[in-house]
C-alpha cells in the first residue's frame, strides 16, 4: 500500500500552548486510520491544520505525492480531503438532497451564464448533479427522507447526511471529526458498517473518535495522541497494550 | 430548472396557461387603464417597476447570498452616471442606448468588485457599515466631481438626457397606434416590463443553479460551505457583481426616462428604501421581492393622493402632511411586520421543491 497523506513535524501552538508538537503520521491509501487520545490531546487541532483551518507553525503535508499548500479550506477538498464536523454543520435549511448537490458544487462547472441561458451543458450537469446526490442518499440510506429539512433529520440521520455531502465532493481522504459522538448503539453500528462500505469502495478514511471500541474495531491502524505529541501508533490491538498508552487514558494507575 | 411552475404545469396544463395568459393581458393593458385615471400614474408605475429591478439585483446579494449591503444604491447611480455622461449634451456625446446599458451595467460591475474584493473578508454588521459608507461616498463623489474638471455638473445634476431611441422611434413621444394613444410613459412600460421580465427569468433560474446552491450553502454556514469545495470569496463577490450591474441597467433606464438626474437621487435613504423592499416582500423569495417593492412604491403615492382630500373633507383643513402620514405609516408596517411576519410577507417557502424523479 502506497501513502496517501504524510505529516511531516507538525507543530501548532495557541499562545504559550503547545497544541500539537512534532506530530509525525502517514496515512496509507485503502486504510483506516484512527487518531485517538484523552480530551485536549491535540486531535481535532491536528484535523483542523489538515483541513486548512489552521495553518501549522512547522512542518509540512504532502498529500496524494504533493506538497499540500493551501491558504483557505476550499482548496483542501479540491486536493480531494472531505471533511464533517465534531458539531454537525449541514445547511439547516436545504433539504437533504440540496445538502449533497452542494458537495457536488467542486467537481462540476456550470457558471452564470449556463445556469441563465439553460444551456445544454448546463442542464446535462445539473441533471448529473441530482442523480450523483440521489445515488450518495442511497448509498447512506437516507434516501427515503431526500426532501426533507437538514435541520429535521433525526441526530444520526444528519452524520450519515454530512459524510453523504463529503463523499459527493470524491474525495481520497475522509476525514471524520468523531462521527459516533451522541450515537446511540444501534446509530454506531448502522455507521461503522457505513464506513466499511465506504472503505471497500477505494476510499481512505481519518477517524477522530472518543469511542475506543468503535476506533478498536473498524481501523486498520491507530495513532494515540496525548498532550500534542504522538505516544503510539500501530494495529489497535497492539496499541491497546501499549504503557503509555494505558498511563494517558487511565492516569498511570495500571502501569 | 425542475421547479415548482414545471412540476403544476405538468399536472394542470390548463390552468397554468389561463393562469399566464390572464397575467399577461393584465400587464398589457395596465398602462391604458392607468393612463386613464392619470398619466403620473404610468409614470409611478414605471418607477415602480425600475425599484423592483432594483429590489431583484439587490436580492441576489442580500437574499440569496446573505450579505448586508447598505449602499446598494450607488450603482444604481454609477449606472445612471454612466448612462447620463455618454447619452448627453454634457460632453456632447450621444450614444445609442443599447450601446450604453451594457456599458453601464459593466461599470456597475467593475464598483461592485471594487468594493466586494477588499470587504468581503467581512462579516454582518461590519460589512453593512463598509457598504454604508461606499454608498456615501460614490454619492457625494457626483456631488463634487464638478471641479477641477466639470465630470458630474455637481449639485446641479445633468440634464437634457436622450431618451431611449431606435431609429426614428423615440421613447419619449406619444404615437397612435390601431387607435390607441402610447404616450411616452406608456412605451417605456412596456420596455420595462420586457426588462423585468428578462431580470425574473435570470433570477429564477440563478436560484435553481449550481451557482445558487453555493450561495445558499454560503448563508447557511460559509465555514461548511468552503470546506465542501466552495471558493466563497469568489462566490460571494460574484453576487456582489450579478446585483451591481442590475443597479446598473436600472439606473441607465432611470437616466433615460427622467430625463435628468442629480446626486439627489442616490441618497443613503434610497438605499434603504431598496432594502427594506426586499425586506418587506420576503428575502430571497422573487414573487415576495416583486410584491415588497410595488407595495412600497405605490402605498405611498395612493396615501399622497387620498391623504389631502380625506383630511379636507374631514376636518375642512389640512393637518398632518402627507408626507408625515407616510413616514409615519411606513414605521408602523414595519414594525408590525418585524412582530408578526419577520421572514417577509411573502417569504421563500421553505421549499419542498419536488425534484422531477
Amino acid at each position: 500500500m502506497t501513502t496517501l497523506l504524510e505529516a511531516r513535524s507538525i507543530s501548532k501552538c495557541f499562545g504559550g500552548l503547545e497544541a500539537l508538537t512534532d506530530v509525525s503520521l502517514a496515512i496509507k491509501r485503502g486504510e483506516i486510520y484512527g487518531l485517538i487520545g484523552p480530551n485536549g490531546a491535540g486531535k481535532t487541532t491536528f484535523f483542523n491544520v489538515l483541513t486548512g483551518f489552521y495553518r501549522a507553525d512547522s512542518g509540512e503535508l504532502v498529500f496524494d505525492g504533493a506538497r499540500l499548500d493551501v491558504n483557505a479550506p476550499y482548496q483542501v477538498a479540491a486536493a480531494g480531503i472531505a471533511r464533517t464536523f465534531q458539531n454537525i454543520r449541514l445547511f439547516g435549511n436545504m433539504s437533504a438532497l440540496e445538502n449533497v448537490m452542494v458537495g457536488r458544487h467542486l467537481r462540476t462547472h456550470a457558471g452564470v451564464i449556463g445556469a441563465v441561458l439553460h444551456t445544454a451543458r448546463a442542464l446535462d450537469e445539473e441533471r448529473a448533479i441530482h442523480e450523483r446526490a440521489h445515488h450518495l442518499l442511497e448509498y447512506v440510506g437516507l434516501a427515503a427522507h431526500q426532501h426533507d429539512l437538514a435541520h429535521n433529520l433525526p441526530y444520526g440521520d444528519q452524520r450519515r447526511l454530512e459524510i453523504a455531502r463529503a463523499l459527493a465532493t470524491e474525495p481520497k481522504l475522509l476525514a471524520l471529526d468523531e462521527p459516533a459522538a451522541g450515537m446511540n448503539a444501534t446509530e454506531t453500528a448502522t455507521l461503522r458498517h457505513l464506513l466499511e462500505r465506504i472503505r471497500a469502495d477505494g476510499t481512505t478514511i481519518l477517524l477522530i473518535e472518543h469511542d475506543v471500541k468503535l476506533v478498536m474495531g473498524l481501523c486498520d491502524r491507530v495513532a494515540v495522541l496525548d498532550y500534542g505529541k504522538k505516544i503510539a501508533e500501530g494495529k489497535p490491538a497492539e496499541v491497546q497494550r501499549d504503557t503509555a498508552v494505558i498511563e494517558a487514558y487511565l492516569g498511570g494507575a495500571l502501569a | 430548472m425542475k421547479g415548482v411552475g414545471l412540476i403544476q404545469f405538468k399536472q394542470h396544463p390548463a390552468a397554468l396557461w389561463i393562469g399566464v395568459a390572464l397575467m399577461a393581458v393584465a400587464l398589457l393593458t395596465l398602462p391604458f387603464a392607468l393612463a386613464a385615471i392619470g398619466t403620473t400614474w404610468v409614470r409611478i408605475m414605471n418607477l415602480a417597476i425600475l425599484f423592483t429591478l432594483l429590489s431583484l439585483g439587490l436580492n441576489i446579494v442580500v437574499g440569496y447570498a446573505g450579505l448586508l449591503d447598505l449602499g446598494y444604491i450607488a450603482f444604481y447611480g454609477v449606472g445612471a452616471y454612466t448612462y447620463a455622461l455618454l447619452a448627453s449634451p454634457q460632453f456632447d456625446i450621444h450614444l445609442p442606448f443599447w450601446v450604453i446599458l451594457p456599458i453601464g451595467a459593466f461599470v456597475a460591475c467593475i464598483f461592485g468588485v471594487l468594493l466586494g474584493a477588499p470587504t468581503l473578508k467581512l462579516r454582518g454588521d461590519y460589512l453593512a457599515i463598509v457598504t454604508l459608507g461606499f454608498g456615501e461616498i460614490v454619492r457625494i463623489f457626483f456631488n463634487n466631481l464638478s471641479q477641477p474638471i466639470n465630470i458630474t455638473n455637481g449639485p446641479q445634476g445633468i440634464s437634457l438626457i436622450d431618451p431611449f431611441r431606435i431609429g426614428g422611434f423615440s421613447f419619449n413621444q406619444s404615437e397612435t397606434l390601431l387607435g390607441l394613444n402610447f404616450s411616452g410613459p406608456v412605451k417605456y412600460y412596456y420596455l420595462l416590463l420586457a426588462v423585468l421580465l428578462a431580470v425574473v427569468v435570470i433570477n429564477v433560474r440563478l436560484q435553481d443553479s449550481r451557482i445558487g446552491r453555493a450561495w445558499q450553502a454560503i448563508r447557511e454556514d460559509e465555514v461548511a460551505a468552503g470546506a465542501m469545495g466552495i471558493n466563497t470569496t469568489h462566490v460571494k463577490l460574484l453576487a456582489f457583481a450579478m446585483g451591481a450591474s442590475f443597479g446598473g441597467i436600472a439606473g441607465g433606464m432611470f437616466s433615460a426616462i427622467q430625463g435628468f438626474i442629480s446626486p439627489e437621487s442616490f441618497v443613503l435613504v434610497e438605499s434603504i428604501m431598496v432594502l427594506s423592499m426586499v425586506v418587506l416582500g420576503g428575502m430571497g423569495n422573487i414573487w415576495g421581492v416583486i410584491l415588497g417593492a410595488l407595495l412600497l412604491s405605490f402605498v405611498p403615492e395612493i396615501l399622497r393622493h387620498t391623504v389631502e382630500p380625506l383630511q379636507r373633507l374631514l376636518f375642512g383643513k389640512l393637518l398632518i402632511e402627507p408626507e408625515v402620514i407616510r413616514m409615519l405609516l411606513f414605521g408602523l408596517a414595519l414594525m408590525l411586520m418585524m412582530l408578526f411576519r419577520p421572514a417577509g410577507l411573502w417569504p421563500s417557502k421553505v421549499r419542498k421543491r419536488e425534484l422531477a424523479e
